[in-house]
């Protein structure tokens, strides 16, 4: 263990997690909006929004998280020209915020569309038998009540993203996989020490994340 | 009851990581007296060598087969340790995962670009060096930068984790560095420009440049910055096969073979054949 006591080693450490929570906190946001938008697109009575929803969730959701954020890269800063800075390192957190959260929003749409699923039809019926709007149904009657069935599946999706954003190192955001990778090519002898003080790290974060969001659950359900 | 049960789930976890970390232990095969166990494994020809796979010139797989100058050295050491260099097993290491191949017998020699330092000593012999590199700098063949020192607000790219980005960060800290996870994708950037060089030891990159797709784009600056010796590894305890292996090396040299070995592979980027010194194949411990 004594790998941990070089205090250069430590902040290598310090910062790959601050990093990985800093990359959930931006993409979990984005994502959450996001897919919110695309539930609402995917339940919309345009045809063309249908198609956008669905079209998004089936790209998304059907391709590797790694190819998306080394397209982020390659595609959208190397090829279009889309540039977040001039500092390479704030440009890279940005691109793989974006690749984060364009993958993430195609589950949280399809969550949300499950908890949209759960209201009973007639809510809608009888929301639009009092003449409210597509949106206004969606954002008073329909919304309200998904959302609260969704908080646990949510919840795992939250998990996910934020050991997803491990992959944001492939384009080199020097998050908490690239620090490892940075100890044990370092101090190879310790393998299997800086290994599970990773893996331990990670699972310290988000068994709370997950009780939490069990708790919040069973709180906000609603009972029919 | 709640609390024990979760008490019970956490020591079968701590328990299961536990045998993990036993798994990778070395078992310690004792060493008849004085003969290697690798003069055995070459006999029969069940040598296993740890080897590069995503370095041209050094260590590629392409398909079932490797090629490169690392391959070679092992061909030599295989005949000279009286085996038949045909019948040679190779498996894919990558940096991080050499000294836990070598312990676990996964692997009986690694050829792998492999830098002798302190750290690694303490968990692996090390014979050799067969080839002293020096980190150095790849750029497009019309680009200023003519060494480290121009790096300034230059963006510069390398393998996350690796030794090059280390001494980037370390020593030239006003450069933007980039990183990947495979140098392929570094001179895949450097090609389309988003970077304005690659960093790694000089004969790696010489082997990039030498590829047929870039030919004439690149050009190493041909200053290194570094020494970095390449061993070849393996188990702490055969310090008979250590001596033999330097051997087989001088002999190497006396013979002509090490030269054969760089010309068919690395020597076709045009870089004349390195002299060895065999004065220096002294890192076996007594």
């Amino acid at each position: 263990m004594d790998v941990f006591s070089d205090p250069a080693n430590l902040q290598l450490y310090i910062d790959g997690f601050l990093m990985i929570l800093k990359l959930t906190g931006a993409s979990s946001l984005l994502a959450l909006v996001l897919g919110l938008l695309l539930a609402a697109c995917r339940v919309a009575p345009v045809p063309v929004l249908r198609a956008f929803g669905a079209g998004w969730v089936h790209l998304f959701r059907n391709t590797p998280l790694t190819l998306v954020i080394l397209f982020c890269y390659f595609g959208l800063y190397s090829a279009v020209g889309v540039e977040f800075s001039e500092d390479i390192h704030v440009n890279n957190y940005w691109l793989a915020v974006v690749g984060l959260s364009a993958y993430t929003a195609a589950f949280v749409c399809e969550a949300i569309r499950s908890g949209i699923n759960t209201v009973p039809l007639g809510q809608a019926e009888a929301a639009r038998a009092l003449g409210l709007t597509f949106t206004q149904n969606l954002r008073l009657i329909i919304l309200p009540q998904a959302m609260r069935s969704v908080v646990a599946p949510l919840g795992s999706i939250l998990i996910a993203l934020t050991k997803n954003a491990t992959i944001a190192g492939v384009i080199g955001v020097a998050e908490a996989s690239n620090a490892m990778k940075g100890l044990i090519e370092a101090r190879g002898d310790q393998t299997i020490a800086i290994f599970l003080v990773f893996a331990l790290t990670f699972v310290a974060l988000l068994v709370p994340v997950g009780y939490g969001f069990t708790a919040l659950a069973n709180r906000l359900m609603v009972r029919r | 009851m709640r609390m024990k049960r979760l008490a019970a789930v956490a020591a079968v976890a701590v328990l299961a990581l536990g045998v993990a970390a036993c798994g990778s232990e070395s078992e310690t095969p004792g060493t008849p007296s004085g003969e290697s166990p690798l003069v055995g494994k070459a006999t029969a020809g069940t040598l296993k060598f740890g080897v590069k796979a995503d370095q041209p010139g050094l260590g590629l797989q392409t398909g079932s087969t490797y090629e490169g100058f690392d391959i070679e050295i092992a061909k030599i050491i295989a005949k000279g340790l009286g085996g038949d260099p045909a019948k040679n097993t190779y498996v894919t290491t990558v940096s991080a995962n050499r000294e836990p191949f070598i312990q676990s017998g996964q692997v009986d020699i690694v050829v792998a670009t492999y830098t002798i330092n302190d750290d690694r000593k303490k968990k692996v012999n090390f014979a050799g060096p067969y080839y002293t590199a020096g980190q150095d700098l790849l750029v497009p063949t019309a680009s200023a930068i003519t060494g480290p020192d121009d790096l300034a607000g230059k963006k510069v790219c390398s393998v996350a984790g690796s030794t090059p980005a280390k001494r980037i960060k370390e020593k030239y800290p006003q450069a933007q560095l980039q990183e990947f996870d495979a140098y392929s994708k570094c001179v895949e950037a450097l090609a389309n420009g988003t970077v304005d060089a690659v960093t790694t030891d000089d004969i790696i990159l010489a082997g990039y440049a030498s590829q047929a797709q870039y030919a004439g784009k690149f050009k190493v600056v041909g200053k290194p910055f570094s020494s970095e010796p390449y061993g070849i590894g393996l188990k702490l305890e055969d310090k008979a096969g250590c001596t033999k292996i330097n051997d087989i090396l001088k002999a190497s040299v006396a013979d002509g073979s090490y030269k054969a070995a760089w010309d068919a592979t690395l020597g076709k980027s045009g870089t004349p054949a390195p002299t060895l010194d065999v004065s220096k194949l002294t890192n076996c411990p007594a």
